[in-house]
This record gives C-alpha cells, structure tokens and sequence, in this order.
C-alpha cells in the first residue's frame, strides 16, 4: 500500500494554500504535516479523506480496492471530535463501530486501551477536552483501516494520553498501516515531515 | 450496510428522546396552537368542526418544521458528518435513515397527539380516524422535503427560519390533500380515499427525492 500525491494544488476561499504538492508514502511509515496557522495542513488531510476536491492533482492509495473512494480506507480524525455530548462513551464508540464497519477491537477494549474504561456509561458531555480526544482515538481500533489522516491528533492529551497515542500509533505502522499527522507538537514516532510554508511553496 | 444504517438511526432517535426538545417540542407546540384555538373562535362547535381539520392539519405542519434545521447541522458542528461521508455507505441512504429517525421522533407523536387534539375541536368520530391516517401517510413527506431544507441548513448557520420559509411551499400540496380526505371521510364534497392516495404518492415521492436532493447539496456544500 501507497500514499502517492501528484501535483496537488489546493485553493480555499479564492486564495492558493500550497501548490504543487508532491509526496509519496509507503506502508509502515508517517508523515508528518507542519507549517504555520493557516498553511494549509487540514485542507490537505480533507484532500486526501476525499471530503475536499483538489483544485489540481491527483491523490492515489495503491492497494485499496479499485473503484473504492479513497475514503473508505481512511480514518478521518478532525480538530472535532465527532461525539455526541447526548450519548454515553460507549454508545459514541459503538456507534462509530457500527457506521464504519467494525472488523477491530470491541468497544471495551477500545475504551481501555486509551484509558477511558470505567467512563464507558458516563455522558460524553461530562468529558474534559482529553477525554474526548481520547474517545475520538479510540475510533482508529475498533474499525481498521490502512490509512489514518489524523489532525492535530494529541491536542488536549497529557503525556500519558500522547504516550497511548504513540504506542496505538506505533502499532498500526508496525501492522503496514500509513499514519499522516498534521501537528505542531512533535507525536514521538519516527517519521518523514513535510512543511508548507505561509507563502505556498511545500 | 444495513448495521450502518440502524446504528443511523438508532443514534439519532436516542439523541432525540435524550435531549428534552428534539422531541417533545413539536408536540408541546402543537398542543399549544390547537388549544388556544377555541378560545379564539369562541364555543361556536360546528365551526370548530368544520374548520377542525384544516387547523389540526396547519398545526401538524408548523410542528413538524421545528428542529428539521438540526438534522445535519447538528452533525456537521461537532464533526460527524465527515464520519458519516467516509462510511462505506452511501450518504443518500444515511440522509434515508436520518429522516427516518426524525419522523418516529416528531412525526409520529404529531399522528398519535392528533386524534386527542380532535375532541377538543369536536370532531366526529369518523374524522378523528381519519386525521390519524391522513398525518400517519402525510407527515413522513413533509419530514422527508424537510431533509432537503436540512441539508441547505449546513451552509446557513442559524438558518432555523430561512429553512422553514424554504421548505413550506413544497408541503402546500401534502397540506391540500391531507384536509381534502379528512373532510372527505366525513362526506365532504370529495371522496375520502383519492386524496389520501395523493397524500400516500407524494411520501413515496420524497422518500426518493429527499435524501437524494439532500445527499447532493451536503455534497456541493461541503466542497
């Protein structure tokens, strides 16, 4: 499996946010997105979930069923955490589950490997910020899928939480999975980067 | 698919029932508007009878308009909806599965209020049959027009109104038929069943047009 981008140009609002962009990566490795506020980074995960059209390019996973969108072999973590304050951990989790196909770790397991269990029934409302960045994580293991396009994935997380975070991380390219990480925080694994500058040019 | 789905519709109807006004709010609403109804009118019973359908039906319509806003915007505030448009699903059957969740939780309490609501204005026993199944075939259609006004509401932050306006000449027709039948049912100058049919048809309709129509601009909107 393969992250291939050609070319990519990418235009939000009327203004040119990078150009160009070329890069390639293959199963087991990250790649880290770093730039200024407003570079770019996000739009450039939104491309590459397919939730964005590119302005010029192309994006292509080798190795993913052809004729599949590419976003049905991807996680998609936003700066949101897609859960439901209404609805308990456990329901959020089980919900993702469901709606993604499953095939992973149960919701329990999930809930315990990034140290939520014992929160399973409360009210994701009630959660701090971590707490539900972490719940947000917990998505990427109870649905596999090679490709994790991941914003800003530790934001709010105490270093035991960005610890968890690695080692889930760790395990997934271990597995032949590719890990593509927007950030300012450096997220401990090793990993090519690849900058896009204020002015465009990557 | 089919557990993607009913997981949909599952979250949704318990977010509904959990969050006090997703559901009890069209109700209360409706309640609202048909009770002081008389008071204005007056005790006059056969005018109340008369025009009993047409408020019962007016009332139904404005209730099921609240909250249609909140359907996808909701899901597109706290990030969701990319959840929703990267399932292996697609988004038409998920707007499907989300309109369908929001008519058991305000379309159907509106059927099962109504008949009650109908001996406050002294409908015959006849009527109140039939404004039970005119809404029970008639509201799914204005919940479903409602998913296209919904998805423009993602766009329009605080559009609740703007998507209101939009929507309600589209339930013009649903609310000309639906009256019709009632009426018809208690000999009235139109049989019962032809504009109940019109009603039955214009659902079936929307069950297409909606989530298709509704699918397709969350899809231009979000570009």
């Amino acid at each position: 499996m393969r992250l291939i981008a050609e070319n990519l140009t990418c235009v939000r609002g009327g203004r040119t946010l990078f150009r160009n962009l070329d890069f390639e990566v293959a199963a087991g490795r990250a790649l880290l997105v770093t730039g200024p506020n407003g570079a770019g980074k996000s739009s450039l995960l939104r491309l590459l979930a397919g939730l964005l059209r590119p302005a010029a390019g192309r994006i292509a996973l080798e190795g993913s069923e052809p004729g599949q969108p590419a976003g049905v072999s991807a996680h998609f973590i936003g700066h949101l955490d897609a859960a439901k304050g209404a609805l308990r951990a456990a329901e959020n989790l089980a919900f993702m589950q469901a709606l993604l196909g499953g095939g992973g770790r149960t919701v329990a397991e999930a809930l315990r490997a990034v140290g939520l269990d014992g929160l399973a029934e409360v009210p994701v409302r009630m959660f701090s910020a971590g707490q539900r960045r972490r719940l947000a994580l917990a998505r990427l293991i109870v649905a596999p899928r090679p490709l994790w396009l991941l914003d800003e994935p530790t934001t709010a997380l105490d270093a035991e939480g960005q610890e968890t975070f690695a080692a889930l991380a760790a395990k997934h390219l271990a597995g032949g999975g590719i890990v593509v990480a927007a950030t300012h925080a450096p997220l401990k694994i090793s990993a090519q980067e690849i900058r896009l500058g204020a002015g465009g040019a990557a | 698919m089919i557990a993607a789905l009913r997981a949909v519709f599952v979250r949704d109807l318990m977010i509904a029932f959990r969050v006090g006004g997703g559901a009890g709010i069209g109700v209360v609403f409706f309640l609202a508007l048909v009770t002081v109804i008389p008071f204005a009118i007056g005790p006059d019973l056969p005018l109340l009878a008369r025009i009993g359908p047409a408020v019962l039906w007016i009332g139904a319509l404005l209730a099921s308009l609240l909250g249609l806003d909140r359907i996808f915007s909701a899901d597109h505030d706290d990030g969701s909806l990319d959840v929703l448009l990267l399932a292996p699903v697609p988004l038409e059957l998920i707007a499907a599965a989300k309109g369908a969740a929001h008519w058991v939780a305000t379309g159907l309490p509106l059927v099962i209020a109504a008949p009650l609501l109908g001996l406050l204005l002294g409908l015959e026993p006849r009527m109140l049959g039939a404004i039970a199944l005119t809404l029970l075939l008639g509201t799914p259609a204005l919940t479903f027009f409602g998913l296209v006004g919904a998805a423009l509401a993602v766009a329009l932050p605080r559009g609740g109104l703007l998507v209101a306006v939009l929507i309600l000449p589209l339930t013009i027709p649903v609310l000309i038929f639906g009256v019709a039948a009632t009426v018809g049912a208690a000999g009235g100058p139109v049989p019962f069943d032809m504009p109940l049919r019109l009603v039955g048809a214009l659902s079936l309709a929307t069950f297409v047009i909606g989530p298709v129509a509704a699918a397709a601009a969350i899809r231009q909107i979000r570009d």
